[in-house]
C-alpha cells in the first residue's frame, strides 16, 4: 500500500461505507481542528464517538467522551487518530485488540506511523495517513470548492444542497492524482529533499 | 478502477462547475451578492472560525469566483486557487503572505514594467526589499540569496521580450535555499506551460490576459502548488504560527496543502480587500472554455507573423522563442512545445522614429496597453508600459528603445501580415 498518494477511490470507499467513526483525541474546545472535524462528519450523517481521558462525564455535540477504545462497548468501523505521529502506535496496539476490529485506522493531516500502520494492514485492517477526513469528504463531495480548492473530481450532474445531516455524493468522476499532483511528489520527496 | 485523467480540454470547460444545486443551471451563474444567508448563529460562527465551508461575503469568497478558482487550479494542476481583483492584487496578497518589513525577494530582471514598478516602488514603502537577477544566468539567482531572502519570482514566458525562462534551473536554486518560487505564467498560461511540473511552488496570473482572451475584464489569481512546507523553521509564521484573529488556528496544520491558498483568502484578500466581481469571474471563465482552441490560434499566428517580419527587409529583428534561429529557441522547445506564446518584440532598422510610424500607421492592430486579446494589440514599450525604468533598465528588461510589441490576436494571419506589410511600406 502506497501511503504517499492514495487514489481517490480507496478514500471515497472508506468514506462511503463506514458508518460509526471513534475520534481519539476529540477536544470539547471549539477552535480545536479535532473539534471540527468531528462536528462536520457528524454533520455529514456518521455516528460519531469522542474518545479522551481527559473529558470523561462531559459530552461532545450531545456525543458522551469515552476514556478508551475498549469501552465504546460496540463495534466501530474507523478510528481516527487526531493525535501527532509519536503516539500513534498505542492507540494502534489498543485498536488490535478490539473484537471485531474496526475496518479502518485513519491517522490526522500531519501523523505518521509507517510501523503501526503496517502492523494494522497486517490485521486486514484499511490505513490512512496524513489525511482529514473532512478535507477530503469535501474535496470528493465538491463542498470544499467553496474555498477555491481544487477538488480534482468533475461532474455533469445537478448538486444537491448540503443541509444538516445530509450525506452527500462522493461518486464523481476522480481526475486522478498521480502525474499531475506536484503537492503529492512534494510529500513524497519531503525527506530527500532535506 | 483507477482513476482517469482527464485532458487540458476537458478541465478547461468541467473542472470547478456544476449544474445550479438550486435551479438546474447549466452554465455557472453569476452570483451577483455583497453577502449570504446563515443557517443560524453556530453555522455563522462556525464559518467565521473557518471551521466550515461556505461563504460568508463576496470581499472573501463567491461561488462563481470559486468556480474560476478551481479551473484554474485543476489546469495549472496546483492544490487550491484564489482569484482576486487583477494581477497586480495577485502580487501583493502573495506577498503580504511571505514577506515582513526587511525582508527580501529575489526576482528576474525582465519581468512586465508594471510588475518592475510595483516591486521597486510600492513595496519599498512597506520595507519590502527586492534584489534583481538576470533570467538568462541563473548563477545570479544564487548569488543574490541572503539569510533575509523569503522567495523568487520570475516570469515563465517574459513580457515584453518573449523570452523563455529555465523554470527547473531557478527552482533548483530556491529549493536550495529553502525559499519559494512564485512564477507569473501570464504569457503562457497553463495550456502551453504548467510552471508546477517545472518545480514552481506559486503560480500568479493577471487573467485579464490570455485566459479571459477577450480584453474586457481585469483579474488575477494566485495558485497554490501545494508542494512548500511552511511549517520547516520560522521563515513564513503568517502559516506556521498561530492566528489571533482566528482563535490561534495554525494554517499549515489545519489545512495542509492548500493552506498557503487559504492565507492569501482569510489574511489577505479579508485584509487588503482586492476582491473580484463575480461578473468579472464570469466572464474569465467563459474565456477560458476556449482556451486551448484560442492559444493554438494565437501561436500559429504569433508564428507566421514572426517569421514574415523577420524576413523583412526593413525590420532588424525579431525577438520570438517560437523561431528556429532565436536565442531561446531550446528552452522554447523544452518548456512550451505547443508554441512559444503570441506576445514578442521585434526592432526596426530606423530605430525609434521608425518604430513610432509603424504604430501610426496600422489599421487592424490596436496602439493600446495589453496583451493576450481576441484582437492583435500593438505597443512601444519605451514609452509606454516601461516608460519609468532608465535607459539600462529597459534595455535589461528587453524593452529597449527602438522596440515594438505585439501581441497577436486570432485573426487571420493574412490579413495581419497585410497590415503589417502596408504600415511598413506606407
Amino acid at each position: 500500500m502506497n501511503h504517499d498518494a492514495y487514489d481517490d477511490n480507496y478514500i471515497r470507499g472508506i468514506l462511503n461505507n463506514v458508518k460509526s467513526i471513534a475520534m481519539v483525541g476529540a477536544s470539547p474546545v471549539n477552535v480545536r481542528p479535532s473539534y471540527f472535524a468531528f462536528k462536520y462528519l457528524a454533520q455529514r450523517g456518521y455516528d460519531m464517538i469522542p474518545i479522551n481521558p481527559g473529558h470523561v462525564g462531559k459530552s461532545l455535540l450531545g456525543k458522551p467522551f469515552v476514556a478508551q477504545l475498549s469501552d465504546i462497548g460496540r463495534p466501530i468501523d474507523m478510528i481516527d487518530i487526531f493525535r501527532n505521529s509519536s503516539h500513534i502506535m498505542p492507540v494502534v496496539e489498543e485498536a488490535l485488540k478490539l473484537s471485531p476490529l474496526p475496518k479502518v485506522i485513519w491517522m490526522q493531516l500531519g501523523a505518521r506511523d509507517d510501523a503501526a500502520a503496517e502492523k494494522a494492514e497486517a490485521a486486514g485492517i484499511k490505513v490512512v495517513m496524513n489525511r482529514c477526513p473532512k478535507i477530503e469528504y469535501g474535496r470528493l463531495s465538491s463542498e470544499i470548492s467553496w474555498m477555491g480548492v481544487n477538488s480534482r473530481t468533475l461532474s455533469s450532474k445537478r448538486a444537491p444542497i448540503p443541509t444538516q445531516g445530509m450525506r452527500l455524493s462522493l461518486n464523481r468522476t476522480s481526475v486522478g492524482g498521480g502525474e499531475t499532483a506536484a503537492s503529492d511528489r512534494a510529500a513524497k520527496n519531503k525527506n530527500e529533499l532535506t | 478502477m483507477t482513476d482517469r485523467h482527464p485532458g487540458f480540454s476537458t478541465l478547461a470547460v468541467h473542472a470547478g462547475a456544476q449544474p445550479d444545486p438550486t435551479t438546474g443551471a447549466r452554465a455557472t451563474p453569476i452570483y451577483q451578492t455583497t453577502s449570504f444567508v446563515f443557517n443560524d448563529a453556530d453555522h455563522a460562527a462556525s464559518l467565521f472560525g473557518l471551521q466550515a465551508f461556505g461563504n460568508i461575503y463576496t470581499r472573501i469568497g463567491n461561488p462563481t469566483n470559486a468556480v474560476l478558482e478551481e479551473r484554474v487550479a485543476a489546469l495549472e494542476g496546483g492544490t487550491a486557487a484564489l482569484a482576486v481583483a487583477s494581477g497586480h492584487a495577485a502580487q501583493v496578497v502573495v506577498f503580504q503572505q511571505l514577506l515582513m518589513p526587511g525582508d527580501e525577494i529575489i526576482a528576474a530582471r525582465k519581468l512586465y514594467g508594471g510588475s518592475i514598478n510595483q516591486f521597486t516602488h510600492a513595496f519599498k514603502s512597506f520595507g519590502w526589499n527586492v534584489a534583481w537577477a538576470d533570467p538568462d544566468d541563473v548563477a545570479s539567482f544564487e548569488r543574490a540569496v541572503t539569510p533575509h531572502t523569503k522567495a523568487i519570482f520570475i516570469e515563465s514566458i517574459a513580457n515584453p521580450s518573449g523570452s523563455i525562462t529555465d523554470i527547473e534551473a531557478i527552482a533548483a536554486v530556491a529549493r536550495k535555499a529553502g525559499v519559494p518560487l512564485i512564477v507569473d505564467n501570464t504569457l503562457a498560461t497553463p495550456y502551453l506551460i504548467r510552471p508546477i511540473d517545472h518545480g514552481a511552488d506559486i503560480v500568479v496570473h493577471s487573467l485579464t490576459k490570455f485566459l479571459g482572451g477577450h480584453g474586457n475584464s481585469l483579474g488575477g489569481i494566485i495558485v497554490d502548488a501545494g508542494t512548500f512546507d511552511w511549517s520547516k523553521d520560522n521563515k513564513y509564521p503568517m502559516l506556521s504560527e498561530p492566528r489571533p484573529e482566528y482563535h490561534g488556528i495554525k494554517l499549515q496544520e489545519t489545512f495542509g496543502n492548500f493552506a498557503f491558498a487559504i492565507a492569501c483568502r482569510v489574511l489577505g484578500l479579508r485584509d487588503l480587500g482586492p476582491a473580484l466581481s463575480p461578473f468579472n469571474a464570469f466572464m474569465i471563465l467563459t474565456g477560458i472554455e476556449t482556451l486551448p482552441l484560442r492559444m493554438q490560434k494565437h501561436c500559429e499566428n504569433a508564428k507566421a507573423v514572426a517569421e514574415f517580419l523577420s524576413g523583412h527587409p526593413k525590420v532588424a529583428a525579431v525577438n520570438y522563442a517560437g523561431l528556429a534561429s532565436d536565442k531561446y529557441n531550446n528552452l522554447a522547445r523544452k518548456y512550451a512545445p505547443k508554441g512559444a506564446g503570441a506576445v514578442f518584440t521585434f526592432s526596426l532598422k530606423d530605430g525609434y522614429d521608425a518604430g513610432v510610424n509603424l504604430v501610426s500607421n496600422l489599421k487592424l492592430f490596436s496602439h493600446l496597453a495589453n496583451v493576450g486579446d481576441t484582437r492583435s494589440l500593438v505597443i512601444h514599450p519605451a514609452s509606454t508600459t516601461h516608460s519609468q525604468l532608465d535607459d539600462a533598465a529597459k534595455v535589461k528588461s528587453g524593452a529597449a528603445p527602438d522596440v515594438v510589441r505585439l501581441s497577436i490576436g486570432i485573426e487571420d494571419k493574412e490579413d495581419l501580415i497585410a497590415d503589417l506589410e502596408q504600415a511598413l511600406t506606407a
